[in-house]
């Protein structure tokens, strides 16, 4: 299919690996200092590569971050995407999920793509609620939990992963799928990906280039508040059986209590 | 003067870390144990266009320089692959600058595509075993045949990669005595007329390192790099950066040593407290730290020289010295802060140990090191 438009939200996040810092008024985690793109969208970036990698088609990368912030969309750029639109605005800090698809929203629907891809949920978030908000508010239909994502003509096939196994759903386009780390091995950023990255355009919206007031997004429109952060709870240390021969009854004997067996 | 980091610079290192996360240390471990070559590694890195990074764009490469091979490398080794990582790729990223800067055009055409694309691995063939440091007294002979070409006879000693390398870049004696009579092929290493055998050793074990005799081998004309004679002069331009691709590697490993030493050092409890607060565990680590950055900016600064096409022998030799130094110091001492632990295969840091004490020999003693910066920038009296 020539000329297919793919566009990926690509979350750019404060590295996992890092320590999170939490900021004491929100409840918030703190994103002033590095971001990277976050390690669930690289599924969706490998996917919209996969789907549109003709040279006519284009993978266009949408992502909401402080401060200008592009070293994640970088590294998608590098794996191959075709051009980035960031919107970046201080306007924004404390924006909840619905916060976060109106501006996406707004960023996607001048666009005009046959697919938008999500991941089933950030890394850093953990909400999963924000891909349906942006479906809903572009007037497309969504699926989830995509574990598998193939085009026919106008339509979308995706094996939607459920409990038992998978759903084979279809759905026409253009259509909002999200799709879990499953669904493709997302490629490393090769040497040439990397320097061709360099010169692939970023577009740097603000709010007032998308349209939007500051009252209905950032924190003034917020409808979601986090009220408190607390530590997990230490797991607590497992039991180690010896196999005297009897391991296996052992392992039977521990599910059945579970129920899961 | 401009500290701040490249872009493009930042981009390398986190691609390769990204792709270098792919193989831990276990695998590498797994690699050393059984004497495997660790092709799945190899060929990421190959397919990433990573081998090809300083060839030149017009075959195929990346066309950057020593600066971006020295970033690739460093990031290999401080992953944990220290030097099984590192000579696995090294002479495919740089071994046939020879050829790049000297060779005519169809050795050009034929080979550097290859090696870019990584499906060429290449071997070095220099030292034999009654010339290493003295490489005057090089006598493996290649013999005019009578039709253009010639036939090469003689013994070389630790050729690494010469098992998986289809060519190898072979310093031959095709006139008289010294250095003028060498000159640089590359030739086949034609099984029919090579025989090839790993030299049992103390470490890097992934990837051997071989007594190669050549029986007769016969080699075409165009296969010679440049013109008769000027072998030595040929790979004396290549010594330069290959030093500064060395030191990279030995910061690598000293770092991957640190991060290890560093982590057990808070986690280890001994007299009821961690001991990293004992500062004879402590400062060694810090001391270690400190080495390694200053290492590391000699290194680059040796690569932004040779990259600009500046004289770069001081800061090279420099570089070389000091991060073999550096590497070895911090693989050492992350041995003794992890105790008993750290002579324990499990635990890494021995491995890394083994692979930073080789980094004081190859490509280049020490002492070499140090007799160039004596002689060349000391003024000081030659002694052999
Ligand atoms: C694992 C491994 C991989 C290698 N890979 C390759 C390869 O791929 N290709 C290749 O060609 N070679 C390779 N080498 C060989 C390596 O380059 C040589 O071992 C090295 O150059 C030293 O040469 P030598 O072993 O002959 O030592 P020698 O020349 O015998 O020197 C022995 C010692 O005497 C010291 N010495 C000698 N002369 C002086 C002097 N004038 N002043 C002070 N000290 C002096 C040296 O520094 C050294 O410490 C490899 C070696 C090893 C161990």
């Amino acid at each position: 299919m020539p000329d297919m438009k793919v566009v990926v939200c690509a979350k750019q996040i404060p590295d996992p690996a890092a320590p999170p810092l939490i900021r004491p008024d929100t409840h918030t985690l703190d994103r002033t200092g590095k971001l990277i793109l976050d390690d669930s969208d690289s599924y969706g970036v490998e996917m919209a590569l996969q789907l549109a990698g003709g040279a006519d088609d284009e993978v266009t990368l949408v992502s909401m971050a402080p401060n200008g912030e592009t070293a994640g969309l970088r590294t998608a750029l590098a794996m191959g995407a075709t051009r980035a639109v960031l919107i970046s605005d201080d306007a924004l800090l404390g924006s909840d999920a619905l916060g976060t698809a109106k501006v996406l929203a707004a960023a996607i629907r001048p666009i005009q793509p046959d697919l938008v891809i999500a991941a089933t949920e950030s890394t850093d978030g953990y909400t999963g609620t924000m891909p349906v908000q942006l479906a809903e508010l572009l007037g497309l239909p969504s699926v989830t939990f995509a574990k598998g994502v193939a085009i026919d003509g106008s339509t979308v096939k995706v094996q939607r992963q459920t409990e038992a196994g998978y759903d084979d759903v279809e759905c026409p386009l253009p259509a909002v799928v999200t799709v879990t780390a499953g669904v493709v091995e997302p490629r490393y950023p090769s040497f040439k990906g990397i320097m061709a990255a360099r010169s692939k355009p970023i577009d740097v919206l603000t709010l007032a280039d998308l349209g939007l007031a500051p009252a209905d997004v950032g924190a003034a429109g917020a409808r979601q508040e986090v009220t408190q952060v607390s530590e997990a709870e230490a797991r607590t240390a497992g039991e180690i059986v010896e196999d005297d021969g009897e391991g296996a009854q052992r392992i039977l004997a521990f599910l059945e209590q579970l129920k899961v067996i | 003067m401009d500290f701040e980091e490249d872009e493009t610079h930042v981009a390398i290192a986190e691609a390769i870390r990204s792709l270098c996360a792919k193989f831990d240390d276990d695998y590498w471990a797994s690699c050393e144990a059984e004497h495997r070559f660790p092709w799945d590694f190899y060929q990421l890195i190959a397919q990433g266009g990573w081998l090809g990074i300083a060839i030149p764009e017009q075959y195929g490469g990346g066309g950057r320089g020593i600066s971006e091979a020295a970033i690739v490398l460093k990031e290999v080794a401080a992953s944990g692959a220290g030097m099984n990582g590192c000579s696995a790729v090294h002479l495919t990223i740089f071994g046939l600058n020879p050829v790049v800067r000297f060779g005519n055009e169809r050795l050009k055409s034929e080979f550097l595509p290859r090696a870019a694309a990584g499906d060429l691995h290449v071997a070095f063939g220099v030292t034999e075993p009654d010339a290493g440091t003295d490489t005057s007294r090089i006598a493996t002979r290649a013999e005019p045949d009578g039709r253009g070409g010639y036939i090469v006879r003689g013994r070389k000693i630790w050729t690494t990669k010469a098992l998986e390398s289809q060519v190898v870049l072979l310093l031959v004696r095709t006139g008289g005595e010294g250095f003028k009579g060498l000159s640089l092929l590359l030739a086949d290493l034609d099984p029919r007329y090579v025989d090839i055998r790993p030299i049992p050793k103390m470490g890097r074990n992934a990837v051997a390192s071989c007594e190669v005799a050549y029986d007769d081998l016969p080699v075409e004309g165009w296969r010679l790099v440049g013109k008769e004679g000027e072998g030595w002069k040929y790979l004396l331009h290549g010594l330069n950066p290959e030093r500064i691709l060395l030191s990279a590697e030995s910061i690598g490993i000293g770092e991957a040593a640190l991060r290890r030493a560093v982590s057990y050092a808070k986690e280890r409890e001994v007299f009821g407290r961690p001991i990293g607060a004992n500062q004879a565990i402590a400062h060694p680590l810090a001391q270690a730290h400190v080495q390694l950055r200053a290492a590391w900016q000699l290194s680059r600064y040796a690569a932004w020289l040779y990259d600009h096409g500046r004289d770069c022998g001081e800061a090279a030799n420099s570089a070389k010295f000091a991060a073999a130094e550096a590497g070895f110091f911090a693989a050492d001492r992350a041995v003794q802060a992890l105790g008993g632990m750290g002579y324990a295969t499990e635990y890494h840091v021995e491995r890394y140990f083994r692979e930073a004490r080789l980094q004081r020999i190859v490509p280049v003693s020490q002492e070499m090191t140090l007799n160039y910066v004596a002689q060349q920038v000391l003024g000081l009296p030659r002694s052999y």
